[in-house]
This record gives structure tokens, sequence and C-alpha cells, in this order.
């Protein structure tokens, strides 16, 4: 697969990376190294394995539907970088 | 030539759990901004998400009413986008393998024709937060109690052909999920939201490029934003463009849809299996005891009261729509004619709360008094007419029905005796009328009748009323 300077700077996007434009290149030339190996990966025949979406061979377990936590917003808005009234504040958006 | 408009829904449903889908706070609405958070539904690093049980049984509850597979194994899935109202960056959803796969829903049509609906699936997943942008300047506020709230995504097959048939299996749905108690179905603060698949085609086509709708709170909505996005794609198509796929906003105050942003970038979700939680096992004994509690659903209970109370198809479907009026009706039919108990519900009570513009839910007048008003009809105690009164009495101002009667003298007079004596007078009061009907105008009876009605306050069963004036005049 051919990881062209297009498909980069869309994929940064996407992630919300912020890439200058010089790093381009090498991130490029990084990115095509790792889709080599997933073309590696590609190419076994997996016609009847199931899929595994969790390499641990475990169950999920359930909660009980009962309500354990109480109100910490004190405590957990300690660490925003804004807050006021009790809400988050982060820079406008609209869409 | 015609077009023939194909449409699907996505119905999110917030499932009525007392906790979070992968926490222990409260999903109560209404509470102070960010009081029901905690590590987890914040996002903070290092937090682990642990599946609420209630709301998996639930998602089972919807897949065995709707006759659905049930995946016995299935996996959740990070959706990725940002938004600051999505703290972690990601929304836990399921993509390939949902917990509910295919099943199918019947709807009524006006017509009184049987629609199926295809369900293609239905998915746990987390809510979002809320953002406020009018609060302050250049910034937005963001709420996060409703973060992590559970939501089940039931998504239908691109089945129905007409606005109508869409709300039809839309106020379907709703009443499934009542019926079931897994979802309180409020529409306008969100708990039960639809978005609409519209695209149009020419007859036996291809699916034409379709453009998905959000914001339809209300089954109103999706008729009339249906109804204009048909009008839209019918002029691009008949003027030689073509639709683009995208997502486009119901604004209900301007009647009409409007872009909201291309498909085409926002679309790139890059799902992938979330490795903090493992994959969903439904074991029998699971799926059976959620089974053995399922409540008579919408068409079940239907097609029992046609049986057991000899209604009509069109009785039985308004009487059945949800579940608080079907049992109102049936504490009213325990020991009255089904017909005059539903003739009851459907007529004047229905209209008293349409046009007081309550639910069924907050009824004023209990189905106990109903019941007995309807009995005392039955029992001859007092006359349909009277009977209006009293309705309006108990409805609007309360009070007790026997109470009522008593205290206001509105007994019926079913003495022949007495009636006899009115009806002589009125004969004796009016000789021309008299003779005019002797002479072959029978609608003068009407009249006679009218005139004894009047004279007893109401109060005079009509129906020997009718019988004594015929006598009296015939006899003349």
């Amino acid at each position: 697969m051919a990881f062209d300077h297009d498909t980069v700077r869309r994929t940064a996007h996407l992630a919300r990376i912020a890439l200058p434009q010089t790093e381009i290149p090498a991130v490029a030339d990084q990115l095509e190294r790792i889709m080599a190996l997933v073309e590696e990966l590609r190419a076994i025949d997996t016609k009847g394995v199931p899929t595994m979406a969790h390499p641990l061979d475990l169950d999920q377990p359930l909660r009980p539907d009962t309500v354990g936590n109480h109100d910490q917003r004190e405590v957990l808005m300690a660490s925003a970088p804004a807050a006021e009234h009790g809400l988050f504040l982060v820079p406008k958006v609209i869409e | 030539m015609d077009w023939e408009v194909v449409i699907g829904l996505e119905v999110h449903a917030q499932l009525n759990t007392a906790t979070k889908i992968f926490c222990g706070c409260p999903t109560a609405f209404g509470a102070e901004p960010n009081s029901h958070t905690c590590p987890v539904c914040l996002a903070m690093p290092g937090a682990l998400p642990v599946l609420n049980a209630a709301a998996v049984d639930k998602a089972i509850a919807l897949g065995l009413a709707i006759g659905a597979e049930l995946n016995r194994h299935s996996i959740f899935a990070r959706k990725n986008y940002f938004y600051p109202d999505l703290p972690k960056g990601y929304q836990i959803s399921q993509y390939e393998l949902p917990v509910v796969g295919k099943g199918t829903l019947t709807v009524q049509l006006a017509d009184g024709v049987e629609k199926v609906v295809g369900v293609t699936r239905a998915h746990l997943e987390e809510d979002a937060g809320k953002s406020l942008h009018e609060a302050f300047i250049g910034q937005s506020g963001i709420d996060l109690n409703r973060a992590g709230t559970p939501l089940l995504e039931i998504v239908s097959e691109p089945d129905m052909r007409s606005p109508a048939e869409a709300v039809a299996y839309l106020k379907k749905l709703h009443a499934l999920v009542r019926y079931l108690d897994i979802c309180d179905g409020n529409m306008q603060e969100g708990s039960f939201r639809c978005d609409a698949n519209v695209s149009l085609r020419r007859p036996g086509a291809a699916y034409g490029t379709r453009a998905e709708i959000k914001n339809l709170n209300s089954f109103r909505f999706l008729e009339k934003a249906i109804e204009y996005e048909i009008v839209r794609q019918r002029d691009i198509l008949e003027s030689g463009g073509q639709i683009v796929q995208e997502t486009r906003l119901y604004d209900a105050n301007r009647d009409e849809t409007r872009s909201m942003r291309s498909k085409e970038e926002a679309n790139d979700y890059r799902y992938f299996p979330d490795p903090d939680l493992l994959p969903l096992v439904l074991d029998e004994s699971r799926i059976e005891r959620i089974r053995d509690i399922l409540p008579e659903l919408p068409d079940a209970k239907r097609t029992r009261f046609m049986n057991q109370y000899a209604l009509t198809a069109y009785d039985a479907g308004v009487l059945t729509a949800g579940r608080v009026l079907a049992d109102y009706y049936e504490q009213v039919a325990a020991d009255v004619d089904g017909k005059l108990a539903a003739n009851w519900v459907m007529g004047d009570l229905l209209g008293a709360l349409n046009k007081a513009g309550i639910e069924i839910d907050d009824c004023p007048a209990s189905a106990e008094k109903l019941r007995l008003l309807v009995q005392r009809i039955a029992d001859q105690t007092i006359s349909g007419k009277i009977a209006k009164e009293i309705f309006e009495e108990i409805f609007y101002r309360g009070g007790e029905v026997d109470a009522i009667i008593d205290g206001r003298g509105l007994r019926q007079i079913t003495d022949v005796a007495a009636i006899a004596a009115m009806g002589d007078a009125i004969v004796t009061a009016n000789p021309q009328q008299a003779a005019d009907f002797r002479a072959g105008k029978d609608k003068l009876l009407g009249f006679f009748v009218g005139q004894v009605m009047k004279a007893s306050q109401g109060k005079a069963n009509p129906d020997q009323v009718n019988a004594i004036l015929l006598e009296r005049l015939q006899k003349g």
C-alpha cells in the first residue's frame, strides 16, 4: 500500500495530530513499513478461524444495576483547565 | 413516471436503568451539571468500564419481543470521533457483532393492512454528554451527566415506502419499548430519538443515494421531514442533479431540512474492538429468565381484546396502543359490556384527555370510577346522557359516582306510571302535533320524546318513553 503525503495528512487530521510539513516524508515512510507488516498478516488464510476480539479467553463480567457513585464533582473538576457553574469549559464548538 | 420513496429508521432508545452502562453513576434526568460523573464516564486515564447487567437484559427483552436472533457472542467496539461532549474521543458501541440481530416488527396501517418491517439489528452503546453554547462568550460549557447513559440503537431495514409507514413503525416501536419497560419513551427529553434515511428511486430500480435526517423528536416532525425531503430530492433529480449523501438537520420552525455536514470525512469512524471490554456472552439461562418475565405484548393483547371483549380490530388497536391505556380499559370492562366500556374509554375519556392536553398516565378520573359509571348505565340507574354529565363532573372536579347521582337526584325514572303521566300531559298540551302524527308525520315522535325527556330533566328512560308515547299517540 502506497502511503502518499495526502493520506498521511488526512490520517493526522482524523487523529487531531498537528504534523509539521517537514515530518510528513518520515512519517509516510514509517507508516509504509507498518502497513507492510499488515499486508503480510492479511495474506494469511483465516477462513474458518473465529474472530478474536480479545486475547484473553474470558467473558465480560456484568455489574449489578445499583448506584455506587456519589457526587464528587469538586474533586473530579479540580484538574480541568477551565470550569464554571459546574460545567467544563472548552473552546466554542458549533457545527 | 413516479418516484418511490425508500425509508429506513435508526432509533436510539435510552434504556431506563438506574445506572450508566459502564459505571455506577445514576442516570436520573435533571441533576446539577456533572454531579453524575466519575472517572469512568469522564474518561480519566486508567479507568475501566464494567458492563451493566440491566442494560444487557433490556436489550435481550427487545430482541425477544421482535423475534430477533440474539447473538450469544457480541463485541464492543470503539467508534472514534472528536467532540467535546465525548470525553474519551470515542464512543463505546457495537459494530460487527451486535447483541441483537435480525428481527421483525409488524405495523398496522390506516387502511387496516398489516406490514412487516425488518429490523436489521439492535446494539448497545453509550450516550454522549451535552454541550451548552449560549451561556459563555467564545466558550462552550460541557455537562457530562448524560455521558455513559445506556442506549439501544435499533436499526430498521429500508422497508418503509411512505411517511405514514415510517410513522406507524416508529409508533409501534415506541409502544413496544414502553410495554417492555426498557425506555420511558419521552421524546421531548430525548430518551427516544429517531434518525431517518430517505432516498428516492424509480419503482423496481436500485436504491438511490440517501440523506440521513436528524433531530426528529416527534412523530409529526418525522412525517413532515420526510415529506419535505421527498420534494427536495425529487426536484433535484428531475432537474438532472444528483443527491449528495449527507446528514441533514430537520428545523421544525421552518419545516425544512438543511445540510449539517458532508459525511465524507465525518463518517470515518475507524471502528475497532475495544480492548477494555471482553466479549459479551449470553447464556441460555439469562435469555430464558428474561423470556419468562416478558409482559403480554401489543399484538397478543390486541388479539385477546378482540376475542375477549368482542371489539373490532380498530378499537382493539387503539386500546392496546399503550400499556397504561390497555390496563385502564380492562379495569373499566371488568364487569360490563366490552363494547360499551370501549365506547366510553375511546370516546369520552380520550376526548377529555386530548382536550385537556394530559396523558392517560395522569388521568384525573380513575378507571374504577369510570367502571362504576358505566355499570350504572348498564343497570339502568342512569341514562347515557346523564352519565356524560357525571363524567364531566368526576373528570374536571372529582367526586364519587353514586354520591353525585344521589346528591343531585339523577336516578333514571323507570316507573311506567310516572312516565305515562308525563307522556299524557305532553300529548294533551300539543293537540296539533298529535293530530299531525296520526295523519302520518312519523317524525314528530322525536318531538314528543324530546318534550318528555325535557320534562323529566333527562332522567326518564328513553326506551320506555319511546314505547309509551307510541302507544298513547296511536291510541289517540
